[in-house]
């Protein structure tokens, strides 16, 4: 008996569904629109930057902005300065997370919650509020040291100098390496550790040469965002008066010395050049290395029992790193009930008038956020789904690019967008009107969509994934139109996901200052994070300034708590689940065998 | 409902220099239940899709009672199509997925009820309307996507592979339920499948398809007793091949060498193929397996093999039989009291003339 198979196996991928009718003009539409608002609000912007870095005042092409830079003792302190705390903040980082990895995969106990709520914790609180928070319990006359002074004679200078913003950064940023290598060392199959252990490999030496190395790829993905995150960020060395960093000196240098100087545009490069290649870096890690062996019907890593004294010493580090995630949390909290609090473990006086102050004076700037954010998150969940819809169901040529140039948006600082905006609409006025376009809120709306926009296109790009091709063909082959199929099931499909995008553009939105603190021209304009920002500069204002940051840490938990909770739902519901059912018998088939 | 016809003309079909179809020619009869069979790769889901409208071809018409469909979006053909997934909608009830085609037809809502309770009593789920997608059983689910197709009141039904995503005793019942309804609407229905037994056993007439090209159309017995060739010899049912050399051509028997097994002598059947060279072709139960040393039946082509391996399948065992260099598929009928041939015991094989095709090489 012969069989032979072909080797021409019909391509039958989704891109093809659609291969057939051509590209409509409905499809050319779309991609022109989002290219235009590409095109406009981020490359013009960023290339805008790039030119005045490296053009000399009559506009020839020249290095000498990059020299006059790196002759500059301030500018290279700064440079070092800001490498420095990237790297260190990513080995903290990492010290507090592969442990807490390890532990939630490994052991079975109850701890491993804990762990994944921890992994939240710190990410629902912009880092700049932070760092008030801890200054207030590590500082030099912080609760801590004032206790440690007390009753040991010594104290702690971890807030001093550079070193506090790298225990603030670390204390902020380590969910991301924990999330990363948690999900990397889950993918790894159990078989692969017996393998190892097999063959008399065990404890330290099997972690060092089997597990690590199988979840390296996650690691590195996750440590390469914190670097990346650390060496962008401008809140916390500002409110930390530390300003000998790249941030804080490309925005002195906009906001003191003028538009006009050179130097801010010098360091907005370089900034986009190590975003640029720690992401390269973590892309070549990652590339060719799907380590997630997990086979079909294999289990993941065996989790084992912890023996009584390992466990202690697991929920001691825990407790320890819990209670260190949350001192932020805890210090903002007491800060916005406080008082008076100065030169005392705790506040010497409780009161509600922060709030009183903060729901009196600033309830335009929780509107302002709430309106800036809302329009962001919304135009950045229309353009990931229609970028979703081009590059994986249509037959536009270039749509990668698309995907390219939003996700690009990841590598830019919100310093260097703001920048990029003042200077390319400069001047420019709103038509018909002698409003500036760049002293309008809009401006802001503008930087943090682009800013946010692979988040949300990721999520849409993995909920349209989702839907089967077929589910699209049913529907038109039933006599639905292209428009229709997308109104009636596409879209309602992809609803999980686009809700999901929506919070997380939303909440990572309200707590951006980079951007902000740049585009901001008049306190009426100025959102939540702002607020918090200006409050926190007199010492009168810390009270207001705290609660007006609960309030922020409240939406931003709400909205974490809510996608989270759609997500699941819309899991379970259109999760396939098998059904056993006895089938009746069809009446056809009894009606023709009772008429027989 | 008035029947209506599908005819492929010089279809072809290529996505970029891979050809997929190539001069395809089918022309299915109004209220045909036809069955498109070949392997995978075949071309034959290709097709398929290309008359629902989601595909095009580049040479060639696709005509619909007459009308060339080719220039029609996949929403303008009136064509409804099960996919082998089922494809329903998660997010609506069983009901909504029914009412769906309808509701895009603009259907008054009076129609639509009507309409959708009839169809989803038709497939006996009128109990399950207000259900979700996932609360139902694969065979369910099929019945859903059955009636969320039929409710619009197709011109044709497509059906890709609508059953092999079900166990086998449910197969081997919906597919007798699928004939039933479709005699019973009178419905044109293309059917895609790799299995030839779910053709066989369903379809009116069937076409193999293979590398893109059909390789012969005609009911499932022609296909099986006649197959035009070696590929739709072994694709439809198990077949055994000898290749031998002709050496004497006689006006009614032929003499070939077969390598390894000596001189067959056969009756020449009215279309024996030219050549020197000739593939022998027959089923596995057009042979006899009798003990090395019985007295031979002069009825049938005697050859001598050894038993390299058997399965027993109930109503019969099935042999592999090494004869000379080549190994054959035999199937001997069991009864109660019947030994097995013992695993390289020697034994006879004969060979029915009347059931041997000969093939050109």
């Amino acid at each position: 008996m012969s069989a032979p198979l072909s080797a021409a196996s019909g391509p039958r991928g989704p891109g093809l569904a659609t291969s057939g009718s051509g590209t409509r003009p409905g499809v050319w539409l779309a991609g022109a629109a989002v290219l235009a608002f590409l095109l406009l609000f981020f490359v013009l912007p960023v290339g805008r930057v790039f030119i005045t870095a490296f053009l000399d005042g009559d506009g020839t092409f020249t290095f000498g902005h990059f020299s006059a830079f790196f002759s500059q003792g301030l500018m290279r302190e700064a440079f070092y300065n800001s490498l420095y705390v990237a790297v260190m903040s990513a080995v903290f980082a990492a010290l507090i997370a592969v442990p807490l990895a390890y532990f939630t995969v490994r052991f079975d106990f109850r701890g491993a919650i804990l762990i994944q709520t921890l992994g939240v914790l710190p990410l629902i609180m912009p880092p700049f509020v932070g760092a008030v928070a801890l200054q207030l319990i590590f500082g030099r006359s912080g609760s801590v040291n004032l206790l440690l002074q007390e009753n040991f004679g010594f104290t702690l200078p971890i807030m001093e100098g550079l070193n506090g913003v790298i225990f603030v950064e670390s204390i902020h940023y380590f969910p991301f390496i924990l999330m990363n290598l948690t999900v990397a060392l889950r993918n790894i199959d159990g078989a692969m550790e017996e393998a190892a252990m097999n063959l008399g490999c065990t404890g330290w030496r099997l972690f060092w040469r089997v597990i690590f190395p199988l979840a390296a790829p996650g690691f590195v993905a996750g440590a390469s965002l914190v670097f990346v995150k650390v060496f962008d960020d401008l809140g916390t060395p500002l409110v930390m008066g530390q300003t000998n960093l790249l941030a804080p000196q490309a925005y002195l240098r906009i906001t003191q010395v003028g538009l006009e100087d050179p130097l801010g545009y010098v360091i907005s490069v370089i900034m986009i050049g190590f975003s640029i290649a720690a992401m390269a870096l973590s892309a070549r890690a990652l590339k060719g290395r799907d380590y997630s062996t997990l086979q079909k019907g294999g289990g993941s890593i065996q989790r084992r029992q912890l023996s009584a004294g390992a466990s202690v010493a697991a929920y001691a580090w825990i407790g320890f790193i819990l209670l260190l995630t949350l001192s932020p949390h805890i210090g903002v909290l007491l800060l916005s009930f406080a008082k008076v609090w100065s030169f005392s473990p705790l506040p010497d006086a409780y009161t509600v008038e922060h709030y009183a102050t903060v729901f009196q004076d600033s309830s335009g700037m929780i509107q302002n956020t709430l309106l800036y954010c809302g329009l962001a998150a919304g135009l950045d969940v229309v353009l990931g789904v229609t970028i979703a819809y081009l590059i994986l169901r249509t037959q536009l040529p270039a749509r990668q690019w698309l995907d390219w140039i939003a996700t690009a948006s990841l590598a830019v600082p919100g310093i260097v967008l703001a920048i990029g905006y003042l200077r390319l609409f400069k001047g420019m006025t709103i038509p018909g009107t002698d409003v500036l376009l760049t002293s309008t809120w809009v401006m802001i709306m503008l930087a943090y969509a682009v800013r946010r926009m692979p988040y949300a296109l990721r999520s849409c790009v993995a909920a349209l994934q989702q839907v089967h091709v077929s589910l699209e063909e049913a529907a038109e082959s039933l006599g639905a139109t292209k428009l229709r199929t997308i109104q009636r099931v596409v879209v309602p499909l992809m609803a999980g996901g686009i809700l999901a995008g929506f919070v997380t553009s939303f909440i990572t939105a309200a707590v951006e200052l980079s951007a902000t603190i740049l585009l901001v021209s008049a306190d009426s304009m100025a959102p939540m994070s702002y607020g918090i920002y200006l409050y926190m500069q007199s010492v009168a204002g810390r009270g207001p300034g705290a609660a007006l940051g609960v309030l922020a840490i409240g939406v931003v938990a709400v909205g974490t708590w809510l996608s989270h909770v759609v997500v699941e739902r819309t899991g379970q519901r259109f999760a396939v689940r098998p059904v056993d059912e006895d089938l009746p018998p069809l009446p056809t088939v009894a009606a023709q065998g009772d008429k027989s | 409902m008035k029947k209506v016809g599908v005819v492929c003309r010089d279809v072809r079909l290529a996505y970029g220099k891979t050809e997929v179809l190539k001069n395809v020619n089918l022309n299915i009869e109004p209220g045909e239940f036809f069955a498109l069979l070949g392997p995978s790769g075949s071309g034959k889901s290709t097709l398929l899709r290309l008359i629902a409208g989601f595909n095009r071809h580049q040479h060639g018409e696709v005509l619909v009672d007459g009308q060339d469909v080719s220039p029609l979006p996949p929403w303008q053909r009136n064509i409804g199509m099960v996919f082998q997934n089922y494809a329903l909608w998660p997010h609506m009830t069983v009901w909504d997925n029914v009412a769906f085609g309808l509701v895009e037809r603009k259907a008054d809502k009076a129609t639509i009820k009507t309409k959708v309770g009839a169809a989803l009593e038709l497939v006996g789920l009128g109990a399950y309307a207000q259900r979700r997608p996932n609360q139902l059983s694969g065979g369910q689910q099929q019945r859903v996507a059955l009636a969320r197709t039929i409710v619009i009141e197709p011109q044709v039904l497509l059906l890709d592979e609508p059953l092999s995503n079900l166990d086998k005793t449910l197969r081997v019942q919906m597919r007798q339920e699928l004939l039933a309804l479709q005699r019973r609407l009178g419905l044109t229905t293309i059917f895609v499948t790799h299995d030839q037994e779910e053709a066989m056993s369903t379809a009116d007439r069937m076409a193999v398809l293979d590398q893109g090209v059909v390789q012969q159309i005609g009911a499932p017995a022609t296909l099986y007793d006649y197959p035009v060739n070696t590929f739709v010899a072994g694709f439809v049912g198990t077949m055994n091949l000898l290749p031998g050399k002709v050496r004497a051509r006689h006006s009614d028997r032929l003499t070939l060498e077969v390598q390894g097994v000596g001189d067959l002598q056969l009756p020449t059947p009215a279309e024996a193929p030219a050549g020197e060279t000739l593939m022998v072709s027959f089923r596995p139960h057009s042979l006899r397996v009798d003990v090395a040393d019985a007295v031979r039946d002069a009825r049938f082509v005697w050859m001598p093999g050894t038993i390299e391996a058997s399965e027993f399948l109930g109503e019969f065992t099935r042999y592999r039989v090494r004869v000379g260099t080549h190994s054959l598929a035999v199937d001997h009928p069991h009864h109660v009291g019947l030994n097995k041939f013992p695993v390289g015991g020697a034994v006879s094989l004969g060979l029915e003339p009347s059931q041997v095709r000969l093939f050109a090489v």
